[in-house]
């Protein structure tokens, strides 16, 4: 595939996550927050919250799995998803985020459970999206093209 | 292209030192690049403990060695484990050296009597999460605007908060305080809220 065709292809997968609102403005905040000094930030600060997720969301399923679910504990755990992935913009894991606090508040277990599941699917979802983003935006830079931040917005 | 890592001596009064204080690793990593992108210096700690124990207000040794410490804002979290943002403020506010310096909080939820409390406590503003560039390009006008803080007596009156003007990306409240109406989701609702100080 020509450097065209897969700038091209980036911008229309790129756009796709956000008309399917995996993704909101707040992700595009982060392009402008690179450069030359931290020309790394986005898949930087990506990494970090996959990897945070991914301890919260072990830390979630413990503490769910416990015979008495301690709510004290689960909902912080809730809290801090919703806001780390309401700061790098995965829209559909925080407002997963936000149902699941409300089944939290009315200490319903089983659909804590559920709601767990269903932040798990979209935080799968986004990572899968992501990083088949940063993959392209790879083999445009290995084929000597050039991402710009103008190819994330649109 | 703003480079954040200037190399100014400390006491360089055009570069703000702030110090962010937030639990949350991937608050704390974007927190400090906005500040960085605008032109700070940036600590980042993880708690308002730390954050205590690095301005030397944690009681154990005398703030005598931390003469030198200059920090012209302190950006926190509210909601964090420990010492709430809120605990923080009132700690920072209570003493002698640090009180003049403007405490900002940082909130993913929009809930008016912690916004209240916070200002009346003397918080200088309050930012709703996820901060975004605009909010600490307008923040730090605020501050910059203020002036230095020794060299007033009482609390001279800050410039009120900017008026949402030209920008159509974040938009700002007037002073009042009715938010009620919006939620953290919603992009364009309130997203600062800076104002003069509530006492004095």
């Amino acid at each position: 595939m020509e450097l065209g065709q897969m700038q091209k292809s980036l911008q229309d997968y790129t756009k796709s996550l956000f008309v399917e609102g995996i993704l909101d403005s707040q992700f595009l905040q982060l392009p402008q927050l690179q450069d030359e000094s931290n020309s790394d930030f986005v898949s930087q600060v990506v990494s970090l919250f996959f990897q945070d997720s991914d301890r919260i969301l072990n830390d979630l399923s413990l503490s769910l799995d416990q015979k008495v679910v301690d709510f004290e504990k689960v909902d912080p755990y809730v809290h801090q998803l919703k806001g780390s992935s309401s700061s790098i913009g995965a829209q559909r894991v925080k407002n997963a985020c936000v149902v699941f606090r409300s089944f939290c508040e009315q200490k319903n277990v089983e659909a804590c459970h559920r709601c767990l599941q269903q932040v798990k699917q979209e935080y799968y979802l986004v990572k899968n999206r992501l990083e088949t983003l940063f993959k392209l935006e790879q083999q445009i830079v290995a084929s000597g093209g050039m991402i710009s931040a103008m190819d994330l917005g649109f | 292209m703003t480079v954040g890592d200037l190399s100014s001596s400390p006491s360089s009064s055009r570069e703000l030192h702030v110090l962010a204080v937030d639990d949350s690793f991937v608050d704390r990593k974007v927190i400090e690049r906005l500040l960085r992108i605008s032109a700070c210096k940036v600590t980042t700690v993880e708690s308002g403990t730390r954050a205590l124990q690095y301005l030397g207000l944690d009681g154990d040794k005398g703030s005598s060695t931390l003469k030198d410490l200059k920090v012209n804002l302190i950006v926190t979290d509210y909601s964090m484990p420990g010492l709430t943002g809120y605990e923080l403020l009132k700690k920072i506010k209570e003493s002698s050296a640090f009180r003049e310096v403007p405490v900002v909080i940082m909130s993913s939820e929009n809930i008016q009597p912690r916004i209240q409390q916070c200002m009346t406590e003397g918080a200088e503003g309050f930012l709703l999460k996820p901060v975004k560039l605009a909010d600490v390009k307008r923040l730090k006008e605020l501050i910059m605007r203020s002036g230095e803080p020794e060299d007033e007596t009482k609390h001279s009156c800050p410039k009120r908060i900017l008026q949402d003007d030209t920008d159509s990306s974040t938009s700002t409240l007037s002073s009042s305080l009715d938010v009620s109406s919006l939620d953290d989701d919603t992009p364009s609702s309130k997203r600062m809220k800076l104002e003069p100080r509530a006492h004095d």
